[in-house]
C-alpha cells in the first residue's frame, strides 16, 4: 500500500538515485582499473565511467588525493542535488545522514578552537556533507562555556549534545569519546526516528542497516580499546549505542573483556558476524575490510525493495566505498604495490 | 728536493741552527701523528659510508611500508585523520638526544632514538573505526623514523669526518713537501754559511801571521842598515884627515855593503812569494 502515493513525494528522487546507483563502478570497469600503470591512466579510464571528465579542469602532477577531492565532489554534488528537490520526510531523512557528518565537523571545529587553530584551516578540512551555516560560528567561541553554549544554540547537534555532556566535558575528556558520545546518541536517534517515521520494507531495511552500523562501533571500540587501562568498562558502556545485534545481551560482557579472544567468541554467536574473525590476520583482510563488505552486501540488498527511502542511504554508502576504492587503487599505483590492489570491494 | 733554495729568513747562526733542528723533529713527528690519525679516521669513514649504504637501502623499504601503511588509514577513517591526530599530540612520544663520539680527535655527533612507550596521545584516534591501522600506522612510521635519525646522525658524521679528512691531509702534505723540505734547505743553508765562516777565519789568521812576519823582516833589514850607517859615521869621524887617502878604499867598501843590502829584500820577496803560493794551495783544497 505505501508504494501507492510513494511517487508523489519520491518519486523523482528515488528515479535519481537509482540511476546514480547504476552509475557506480562495477566489477569489469574495477578490472580495468586495477590494470593502470600509472595515474594518468587512471584518470582515462575513469574518463568512461560516471565520473566523466571529473578531472578535466585539473592540471598539474596527479596525485591520490587530488583524484580523491575530485571524486568526492562529485558525490557532494549529487548529496546537495538531492536535498535540494528534497521534501517532508526525506528532507528529515537527509538532515540525519548528514547529522553523522556535522558531528565529524563540528568535534573538529572543537578541538581548533581548543588549540587556538585558525578557523578558515579548519573549515577547509571540514566534510562538506556535514556543513551548515551556523558552523563557523563555533569558533567564535574563546572559552569552553561559550564554546558549549554555541554548540547548543547553534547546532542542529544540541538534542544529541545535551543530555550526555556538560561543559567541563569538552576541556576535560578526550575528543574522541566526545565524538563516540556524539555518535551514540545520533545512532540513537536516528533509529528512533526511523522506525517512528518509517512503514514497511522502508523501516526494516534502514533498521539493519542502522543496526549494523551500532553494532560495528561496539566491535570496533571493544577492539580498539583492549588493553587500555585508563578505559574503564562503564566507560565502553557509555560509548556503546544501545541498539544492534549485539544488544543488550552482550554489551556488559563486551565492556569486560580483556582479550581478543574473547571478543571473537562473543561477536561468533552472533550469525551474521560469526565470520569476521574467522579470517582475521591471514590474506590481509582485517575487520574494517570485513565491516565494508558486510555493509555493502546490505546496500546492495537494499536496492531490491521498490518505493523506499532507504536507497538514498544504501547509494550513499556504495559511493563512498567506490571513492575509497578507487583512492585505494590509485594509492596502490602510486606506491607501486600491485599485490595488495585487489582488496577493494566491489559494490 | 722540490723547492731547493726555498728556505726560511734566519740568520746563520748556532743557535738558529738548533731551532731549526729541533724544528725538524718537530715536523716529521707532527707528520708521522697526523698521517696515523688521518688513517684512523679514513678507516671509519670507509666503515660509515658502508653503514649510510645500508641505512639508506633499509630506508627506501621502511619508507614504503609506512606510505602504504598510512594509505591503508585512510582507506579504513576517511579524510581528516592527520588533523586529528596532529592535535591530540601533545608530548612527543619519539625522543632524540644527541651526544658526542670522538674519533681520534674529532667529536662526531650521533643521534639516538627513544621511544617513550608511556606517552601515546592519540591512542583513543579511530575508536569508532580503523583504530587498529592508526596503530599499525604508528608503529611502522616509529620504525621509519628511527631509520631515518640513524642514517640522519650517520649523514653528519660522514659529511663532519669527509670535511675533517680533508683537512689533515692537507696538513700532512703541507708538512711532508712544505715545511719538511723548507726547515732542510735552511739547515743546509745555515751549514754552510757556517762552514764558509770557518774558512775566512781561518784565512785571515793566516793573513795576520803572515803580516806579523813581514814586519819582523823589514824591521831586521832596517836595524842592519842603521848598523852601516853607524860604522860608516864612525870611520868619518875617526880619520876625516886620512879621507882623502882612503878614498878610493872608502868607494869600494861602500860597494860591497851596498850589495849585501840589495840582496836582503830580494830573499824576502822571494819568502813571500812562496807563502802565498801555500796558502793558495791550501784553499783550493778547500774550495773543491
Amino acid at each position: 500500500m505505501e508504494g501507492l502515493f510513494f511517487n508523489v513525494n519520491n518519486g523523482y528522487l528515488e528515479g535519481v538515485v537509482r540511476g546514480y546507483k547504476s552509475g557506480l563502478l562495477r566489477s569489469p570497469q574495477y578490472v580495468n582499473l586495477t590494470q593502470c600503470e600509472t595515474l594518468d591512466d587512471l584518470k582515462l579510464q575513469l574518463s568512461s565511467t560516471d565520473y566523466g571528465n571529473f578531472l578535466a579542469s585539473y592540471s598539474g602532477p596527479l596525485s591520490t588525493s587530488v583524484i580523491q577531492q575530485n571524486l568526492s565532489k562529485k558525490l557532494y554534488q549529487q548529496f546537495q542535488y538531492l536535498k535540494a528537490h528534497s521534501s517532508g520526510t526525506l528532507t528529515k531523512f537527509l538532515d540525519y545522514i548528514s547529522y553523522g557528518y556535522m558531528i565529524d565537523n563540528v568535534s573538529l571545529m572543537i578541538t581548533g578552537t581548543l588549540h587556538e587553530r585558525d578557523r578558515n584551516e579548519i573549515l577547509a578540512k571540514c566534510h562538506p556533507l556535514g556543513m551548515f551555516d551556523t558552523l563557523p560560528t563555533l569558533s567564535i567561541a574563546t572559552d569552553i562555556e561559550s564554546l558549549y553554549n554555541t554548540v547548543l544554540i547553534d547546532t542542529p547537534l544540541a538534542a544529541f549534545f545535551k543530555n550526555c555532556l556538560t561543559p567541563d566535558d569538552l576541556d576535560d575528556l578526550n575528543i574522541e569519546i566526545i565524538r563516540n558520545k556524539l555518535y551514540k546518541n545520533y545512532l540513537e536517534a536516528f533509529i528512533q526516528f526511523v522506525s517512528e517515521e518509517f512503514g514497511g520494507p522502508d523501516r526494516e531495511i534502514m533498521l539493519r542497516l542502522l543496526n549494523f552500523e551500532a553494532d560495528k562501533r561496539v566491535i570496533n571500540i571493544t577492539l580498539n580499546t583492549l588493553g587500555n587501562p585508563d578505559f574503564s568498562s562503564e566507560d565502553k558502556l557509555s560509548l556503546f549505542p544501545s541498539y544492534g545485534k549485539l544488544y543488550p545481551t552482550y554489551h556488559h560482557e563486551l565492556s569486560q573483556i580483556e582479550e581478543i579472544e574473547q571478543l571473537r567468541a562473543i561477536v561468533g554467536t552472533v550469525e551474521e558476524y560469526s565470520e569476521i574473525f574467522s579470517e582475521n590476520g591471514d590474506s590481509g583482510k582485517n575487520l574494517e575490510d570485513w565491516f565494508y563488505l558486510l555493509e555493502m552486501k546490505y546496500c546492495k540488498n537494499a536496492f531490491t525493495q521498490q518505493f523506499t527511502l532507504s536507497t538514498v542511504w544504501a547509494w550513499l554508502r556504495s559511493k563512498e566505498q567506490e571513492i575509497r576504492n578507487v583512492t585505494w587503487i590509485a594509492e596502490c599505483i602510486a606506491q607501486n604495490q600491485k599485490n595488495r590492489i585487489e582488496s577493494y570491494i566491489c559494490v | 728536493m722540490s723547492g731547493a733554495g726555498n728556505r726560511e729568513q734566519v740568520f746563520p747562526t748556532r743557535m738558529t741552527l738548533g731551532v731549526m733542528k729541533g724544528k725538524l723533529k718537530g715536523a716529521q713527528q707532527g707528520h708521522s701523528l697526523l698521517k696515523r690519525k688521518s688513517e684512523a679516521l679514513t678507516k671509519r669513514f670507509r666503515d660509515i659510508t658502508q653503514r649510510i649504504d645500508e641505512s639508506k637501502r633499509k630506508m627506501g623499504r621502511v619508507m614504503q611500508t609506512a606510505a602504504f601503511s598510512l594509505a591503508e588509514v585512510q582507506y579504513a577513517t576517511g579524510d581528516n585523520i592527520g588533523y586529528q591526530v596532529q592535535e591530540l599530540v601533545q608530548k612527543a612520544r619519539f625522543q632524540v638526544k644527541a651526544k658526542q663520539e670522538n674519533v681520534s680527535g674529532v667529536y662526531l655527533p650521533t643521534f639516538d632514538s627513544h621511544v617513550n612507550e608511556e606517552i601515546n596521545d592519540f591512542k583513543l584516534t579511530g575508536l569508532g573505526r580503523g583504530g587498529q591501522q592508526v596503530q599499525k600506522a604508528k608503529t611502522v612510521y616509529t620504525k621509519a623514523v628511527e631509520t631515518l635519525v640513524e642514517l640522519a646522525s650517520l649523514q653528519t658524521a660522514f659529511i663532519i669526518l669527509d670535511e675533517v679528512i680533508k683537512v689533515t691531509n692537507r696538513r700532512v702534505n703541507a708538512i711532508e713537501h712544505v715545511i719538511i723540505p723548507r726547515t732542510e734547505n735552511t739547515i743546509g743553508y745555515i751549514n754552510s754559511e757556517l762552514d764558509e765562516l770557518d774558512r775566512e777565519e781561518f784565512y785571515r789568521l793566516k793573513k795576520v801571521q803572515e803580516k806579523k812576519q813581514e814586519a819582523a823582516a823589514e824591521a831586521d833589514a832596517e836595524e842592519l842598515q842603521k848598523k852601516l850607517a853607524q860604522a860608516q859615521q864612525e870611520l868619518q869621524d875617526g880619520d876625516a884627515a886620512a879621507a882623502k887617502v882612503l878614498d878610493a878604499q872608502a868607494e869600494t867598501v861602500e860597494e860591497t855593503v851596498e850589495e849585501p843590502a840589495q840582496k836582503e829584500p830580494k830573499s824576502a820577496l822571494d819568502q813571500d812569494d812562496e807563502s802565498g803560493d801555500v796558502l793558495q794551495e791550501n784553499e783550493d783544497d778547500v774550495i773543491f
